[in-house]
């Protein structure tokens, strides 16, 4: 439970980025103007009310929920279920901090945070870097440009899910195509899922060929906004290729750069299906992802450890709180506003 | 004028929160009881293998509707891999479970202690108890209440391509050593991979385990024994199956690739149990039914063992149709029904009687397997037998891949069984 909820606030904070919503109200109005924004927009108070009182419900409820679950030992066989004839009250209870001392000080969760860490910032430093030199690449006028950039959409159109099962055939070690491909070449076949190390780069390789055409399509946009006079100005200075890319794209897309990368790790870090369906976390524990180990205890594990799993939900929610915080903190210093 | 619009916001407000809260209440379900006549819809899952055995047993189900006409049988199959925990979100939920579960026998004592299952002592679903095989009915059992049915037993045997064999010129392996000997033959002559060891799956581990004298645990003086010399032993045996190129094992779609290996002649041997026979045949290297050959499984260095194992039927606790459900799984579970499922499927029936249908007297598969069954070891009918698997096969997954030794294998999957098992030594 708690896992969709970390997942729903992230999404839901990303959600306000990616649209721009927020863009232009850089200054909240002052408390005072509060009163006086009520009295003149009440009828829109009151059009909005329905849905915040739902999000409140859908998000707010389950966080409050899975914080206290977190607290408890609840499992499946101790919570409250009523099933035709057969009634069991709820017999679980309080035990405080216990879970999470529990988290913090076995290796399970520090191990499985360590392959996380790796996996977010590979994931989003290849995607990122990928996504750069395309959007370099398709700013310019080509020869069949347009075909190239729906090309390269092409992932992001796909549902997830049909994607990752592709990728599961094609890693297929006995009648996947690129082992195929490699024994026409004659090497030897790789155990792409089946190696704790392939499998690592093997999910690293389809989360990335997911997420490049977002890198893409937002420094496109970006790039498309830096005006030509900047270039051809340094190009009149005697400015190399490299230093054109240094001194005016780099600065030029700082804004865009920083959000895509924010809202790329808060997705990385909790792509749950990549993992779940290529791997199911496996072989043994070798890829699996903080959230697929909280599904794993919640869903898969029996009796199912609802406090345990809640415990791993909340710790990713302060997780990415923390990180989005001392990444704003950075910006801030670094002089950008936002 | 304002007033108005306050009405409207309010109005819209109201509505948009009544569509949000609208149910789905299915109330089709309803039986009409009293008039003595079944009716209705009995939602079944069935976990048999999708693609040959689930055909037959949708056309058996589906039968019930004649002896009914006024019953509905939805006949679902769930995968197999995917049903215990399908089950479980929609039994504890309530909505979405099935009237009828197919559920194996590892899973009845589970779901009957969470009370996902009614208690079926004294309802039509069981008739003439005394009929079924001792070793079929321990696991319906539970708290001195029975709640499920045996549909099916099995266990598990060595699975092996005559063909190949004779091309290599081998006998069937006996033991572990002549299993390494034959693949080694087999590799040699025929350049394919002897034996498939399914690496994603800890059932699959069992008689392995049971051939070095281990066991998973032990009920009786309630002891974690995986972790005992023989655990490791075991997991050392398997380790070099792989690391000696005798067997070939895959850490995700183990049924998939092994099955597949096996019907396209890849690997001339497999362990597996009846329930893959249908499956297996329909490969293109078993047109000739005759060229599967089925033997008891290898011993170890201490004992020779497969798993008891198999399928019962259970009803739904929360079920809107619990009458109907009965006389289904009545229905499934009697001796006309078992006949035609062995005659058309090779499994093995529960009942006593069954056993002395033509069918069943004639089915070579089940001469084979009877023996078997009746060898086989019995787990205990305990509701943590179905999750000793879990911590298993994560740790017999890392040892196969080289993530682990075979010693810190066992002893973290003891631990993780002590602590499933509270006060067990």
């Amino acid at each position: 439970m708690a896992v969709h909820t970390s997942q729903s606030v992230a999404k839901a904070a990303g959600d306000d980025v990616a649209r721009g919503r927020s863009r232009g109200t850089g200054n909240p109005p002052p408390p005072g103007r509060l009163r006086r924004a009520l009295s003149t927009h009440w009828y829109a108070w009151t059009m909005v009310a329905p849905v915040v009182v739902v999000i409140g419900v859908i998000i707010g409820y389950p966080l409050v929920r899975g914080i206290y679950l977190s607290l408890t030992d609840a499992n499946e066989r101790n919570v409250a279920r009523s099933i035709g004839v057969n009634h069991m009250p709820a017999t679980y209870e309080f035990v405080g901090l216990d879970n999470y001392a529990d988290a913090l000080t076995g290796d399970q969760f520090l191990g499985t945070l360590g392959w996380t860490l790796v996996w977010t910032v590979s994931c989003v430093a290849i995607t990122f870097a990928l996504g750069m030199a395309l959007a370099n690449i398709l700013n310019r006028r080509i020869a069949g440009r347009s075909a190239y950039r729906m090309a390269l959409i092409l992932p992001w159109a796909i549902p997830g899910f049909v994607s990752v099962f592709a990728w599961r055939f094609l890693y297929n070690e006995d009648r996947g195509l690129l082992n195929k491909i490699l024994s026409g070449g004659g090497f030897d076949g790789i155990a792409w899922l089946d190696d704790p190390t392939w499998a690592k780069v093997s999910v690293i390789a389809v989360n990335v060929w997911l997420g490049v055409p977002f890198m893409m399509v937002a420094l496109l946009g970006g790039l498309q906004s830096i005006p030509s006079e900047h270039y051809e100005a340094a190009e009149m200075d005697g400015a190399t290729a490299w230093q054109r890319f240094r001194h005016i794209t780099l600065p030029g897309l700082r804004p865009v750069s920083t959000t895509v990368i924010l809202l790329s790790t808060i997705w990385t870090f909790n792509m749950f299906p990549v993992i779940f369906l290529l791997t199911r976390g496996g072989p043994g524990d070798a890829t699996q992802i903080l959230v697929t180990q909280a599904y794993k205890f919640s869903f898969e594990i029996s009796p199912r450890d609802f406090a345990q799993s809640s415990t791993w939900g909340v710790l990713i929610l302060v997780l990415l709180l923390l990180f989005a915080a001392v990444y704003r903190r950075v910006l801030r210093t670094q002089g950008d506003d936002w | 004028m304002r007033r108005g619009i306050t009405a409207t916001a309010l109005v819209a407000a109201l509505a948009l929160a009544a569509t949000a809260c609208g149910s789905d209440d299915d109330s089709s379900n309803s039986t009409s009881k009293g008039s003595g006549e079944l009716s209705g819809t009995v939602t079944w899952w069935d976990t048999s293998t999708a693609g040959s055995e689930d055909k037959v047993f949708k056309k058996i189900a589906e039968g019930f509707e004649k002896e009914h006409p006024k019953v509905d049988v939805k006949y679902v199959n769930v995968p197999f891999g995917d049903a215990q925990n399908k089950f479980k979100n929609a039994a504890q939920s309530g909505s979405g479970a099935p009237d009828v579960i197919r559920s194996e026998v590892a899973w009845t004592p589970e779901f009957a202690d969470l009370g996902y299952l009614a208690p079926l002592d004294g309802t039509a679903a069981l008739v003439k108890q005394d009929d079924f095989l001792k070793q079929a009915a321990a696991s319906t059992k539970y708290n001195g209440k029975t709640y499920a049915v045996p549909q099916v037993i099995d266990s598990m045997g060595i699975f092996y391509n005559k063909k190949m064999f004779k091309e290599a010129g081998v006998e069937v392996p006996k033991s572990i050593d002549e299993l390494k000997t034959v693949s080694k033959k087999i590799k040699e002559k025929t350049g394919k991979t002897g034996f498939y060891l399914r690496g994603d799956d800890a059932y699959w581990f069992l008689s392995f385990l049971y051939g070095e004298g281990g066991d998973m645990v032990n009920a009786t003086d309630k002891s974690v024994t995986i972790d005992d010399e023989a655990g490791v032993k075991a997991m050392k045996v398997v380790k070099d199956l792989v690391d000696s190129g005798a067997a070939k094992t895959d850490a995700t779609d183990g049924w998939e690739n092994m099955q597949s290996s096996f019907k396209d002649g890849d690997v001339a041997m497999m362990i597996n149990g009846p329930w893959a026979v249908a499956d297996t045949y329909a490969g293109k290297e078993f047109k000739d039914k005759a060229n599967l050959g089925v033997a008891p499984v290898p011993a170890g260095s201490a004992a020779q063992g497969a798993p008891q194992g198999g399928h019962n039927l259970a009803v739904y606790a929360g079920s809107k149709n619990l009458d109907a459900s009965y006389a289904f799984v009545d229905y499934m579970t009697s001796v006309k029904t078992q006949a035609q499922v062995t005659k058309e499927l090779n499994l093995l029936p529960t009942r006593t009687s069954a056993y002395a249908e033509e069918a069943v007297v004639d089915n070579e598969i089940v001469g084979f397997f009877k023996p078997v069954v009746e060898s086989a070891v019995e787990r205990p009918w305990i509701p943590e037998t179905g999750s000793l698997f879990a911590p298993l096969v994560t740790e017999y997954t890392k040892v196969l891949t080289g993530q682990t030794s075979p010693e810190k294998a066992v002893k973290t999957t003891g631990d993780s069984y002590r602590k499933l098992l509270k006060g067990w030594k």
